[in-house]
């Protein structure tokens, strides 16, 4: 189910901006590769080129290649709705829809797809809700709405509702950041069962918790104000952290800059 | 307490006559509550105390008391001179078909009138309202800005147009290029009766509804779009995340988020359409009786009613007038409570609490 992705040649703008600048990487499935790097580099915005998020924004414009498996995502013919559908997202502010109840986010997007059996609603949004570890806190309120839970809760359903579509691909924006440290250990150990299934991708600005769940780390850096982000290295987090082979990477997680 | 070192706000070192009122207030709510609130719960920490804090307390109580009776005032006035006319009315004030309050022996009925502005409005709600939600959704997410701009400066012009000139648009214009949506409405639908047409001219309840669709447009389209554009990014691109289509995150997350904005924004266009009077008087062709038909010409509105017998009353035709014109008071009462009621039910998933 998890699909491997490889970027080359990527760079991304934000109208004449150039946010991000050529980069090429590969993320390996069914593993955790964390993001990090200082405000401003990038590394959201390249999370977002990789589920065609990023056009979203007036002006957004991506240059490069994006491999999933063998399918290019900015390939000719590509339709981004279906990329979207592959690859899953989770942002930093727990957004479930307001207006649905528990039930209902996490069924949106497969009556999106309208690919599910009627009577297996019910059970694949179980199943969903269980796999974001939040079931047994909302079974008895199914029907009540999303925007009632606590923050952590929140961000729960919405992981529920972006693995409830199984994509091959899960992007996490800094999933974290919002919410308090009971709910962020709640999130880690779930990002830590969802890589048996799933390829994550996960962008944070706490190394410790990069460091905890991660596979492999990614450092972004930039080299001034205005000028675009760039990818430094990319390596096993252990090594990341203990050895790394560029100085700014080291200065970085030390805590010299940033 | 009262002198500290910092200057007042509001910078008037004069006592104005208002500050010199308001020393004589006993504890003093929040400014902003002060028009619902008539036995004021004591709140220490909402006590103005600084100079500007209370002139505006001042200010913004007095302004809301003086809304309250005006209103007051409205509703005295309406219901003495309307229980003075119907008392005197030979038939019944809620049935009868006729208008006839001059005489000694006055008869006069609303049935026809009531009749006549729901369903002129409703008309023009069931126009109005998705083309008006159409317009905004378009303005909001999916025209370019460059066309977005220059349609909503027009959509606004058309609020700009004195209802009269609308009125003389109506009958100038509308009323004689209607015959082919007429005669086509006669020939497929006029089976079901309300729209059988017998060729008269088309000043009827269906025109002036048009006309009222038109005028009531812009308000809904305006309130409409302002919450449409509120609708938080993250919503939006929640739907988008899990594989939205445009139109999806639309339904998902825009229409929910807007919902009761639409409906209060409906409203505001019924209000007006209820209450429309020189537009419907202009076009309009009034008979006192209630067509079945919404395209044969006749019956009439209270608004036009009003206007339109004003000149010829007498002290008592004046007093029936005004007791028709309560009667519209009470159902724009009735339908904004109807609305709000509508909103709160749902208020537990409403955007607001996201």
């Amino acid at each position: 189910m998890a699909k491997r992705i490889d970027v080359s040649g990527l760079s991304a703008f934000y109208g004449a901006h150039k946010a991000i600048e050529d980069i090429s990487m590969t993320i390996e499935p069914r593993s955790v590769t964390a993001f990090i790097g200082p405000s401003g580099c990038g590394k959201s915005t390249f999370l977002r080129t990789l589920n065609r998020m990023h056009e979203v924004v007036p002006g957004g414009r991506v240059e490069g290649k994006v491999m999933l498996d063998d399918e290019d995502l900015y390939g000719p013919g590509i339709d981004p709705v279906s990329v979207r559908r592959e690859v899953g997202m989770v942002f930093q502010r727990p957004n479930p829809f307001p207006t649905m109840s528990i039930f209902d986010n996490v069924a949106a997007g497969l009556r999106l797809n309208g690919d599910y059996k009627k009577s297996g609603l019910a059970d694949i949004v179980e199943q969903s809700l269980r796999g974001a570890n939040l079931w047994n806190e909302v079974k008895d309120r199914l029907n009540k709405p999303g925007s009632g839970l606590s923050g952590g809760q929140q961000q729960r359903l919405c992981i529920a509702r972006a693995i409830a579509v199984q994509p091959k691909v899960l992007l996490m924006d800094e999933p974290c950041s919002a919410l308090d440290p009971i709910s962020t250990l709640a999130i880690e150990d779930l990002i830590g069962e969802l890589k048996e299934q799933y390829t994550i991708v996960i962008v944070t600005h706490n190394m410790q918790q990069a460091a905890r769940v991660s596979d492999r780390t990614a450092f972004f850096n930039l080299a001034a104000i205005g000028q675009p982000g760039k990818l430094i290295e990319i390596d096993e987090t252990e090594r990341i952290f203990s050895n790394p082979s560029v100085k700014d990477t080291e200065d970085y997680i030390s805590g010299r800059f940033g | 307490m009262d002198i500290s070192t910092q200057k007042p706000q509001a910078g008037n070192d004069d006592t104005l006559p208002e500050d010199a009122a308001m020393k004589h207030a006993p504890s003093a709510p929040a400014p902003g509550h002060a028009p619902a609130t008539k036995a004021p719960a004591p709140r220490a920490a909402g006590t103005a105390t600084r100079r500007g804090d209370r002139i505006f307390l001042g200010l913004s109580r007095g302004s809301g008391i003086l809304l309250l009776a005006v209103m007051a005032a409205i509703a005295v006035f309406l219901s003495y001179r309307a229980i003075l006319a119907i008392s005197k009315d030979q038939g019944n004030f809620l049935t009868t078909f006729e208008w006839d309050p001059n005489s000694t022996e006055p008869v006069f009925g609303i049935a026809v009138l009531a009749f006549g502005t729901v369903v002129s409005s409703v008309i023009a709600m069931v126009i109005a309202v998705p083309v008006a939600v159409a317009i905004a959704l378009f303005l909001t997410h999916y025209a370019p800005r460059r066309l977005s701009g220059p349609i909503a400066y027009v959509v606004d012009l058309l609020a700009a147009v004195p209802s009269i000139v609308y009125g003389l648009w109506g009958a100038l214009v509308l009323v004689p290029h209607m015959n082919g949506l007429f005669s086509w409405l006669d020939t497929y639908l006029g089976w079901t009766g309300i729209f059988s047409w017998q060729g008269g001219p088309a000043r009827s309840m269906l025109t002036v509804g048009i006309l009222l669709a038109v005028m009531i447009l812009p308000v809904i389209t305006n309130v409409s779009r302002e919450v449409f554009r509120q609708v938080p990014k993250a919503h939006e691109e929640a739907a988008l995340a899990l594989g939205a289509t445009r139109w999806e995150v639309i339904r998902m997350s825009v229409l929910p988020f807007g919902r009761s904005g639409v409906i209060s924004a409906s409203m505001l266009g019924l209000g007006r359409a209820l209450g429309e009077t020189m537009a419907v008087a202009t076009v309009l062709s009034p008979t006192f009786d209630i067509q079945a038909s919404l395209l044969d010409p006749g019956g009439g509105t209270f608004a036009q009613n009003i206007a339109s017998k004003f000149g010829e009353a007498n002290e008592q035709g004046r007093d029936a007038l005004i007791a028709s014109g309560l009667v519209l008071f009470v159902i724009t009462l009735l339908v904004n409570g109807a609305a709000r009621m509508i909103i709160a039910r749902r208020k537990e998933y409403s955007g607001a609490n996201a």
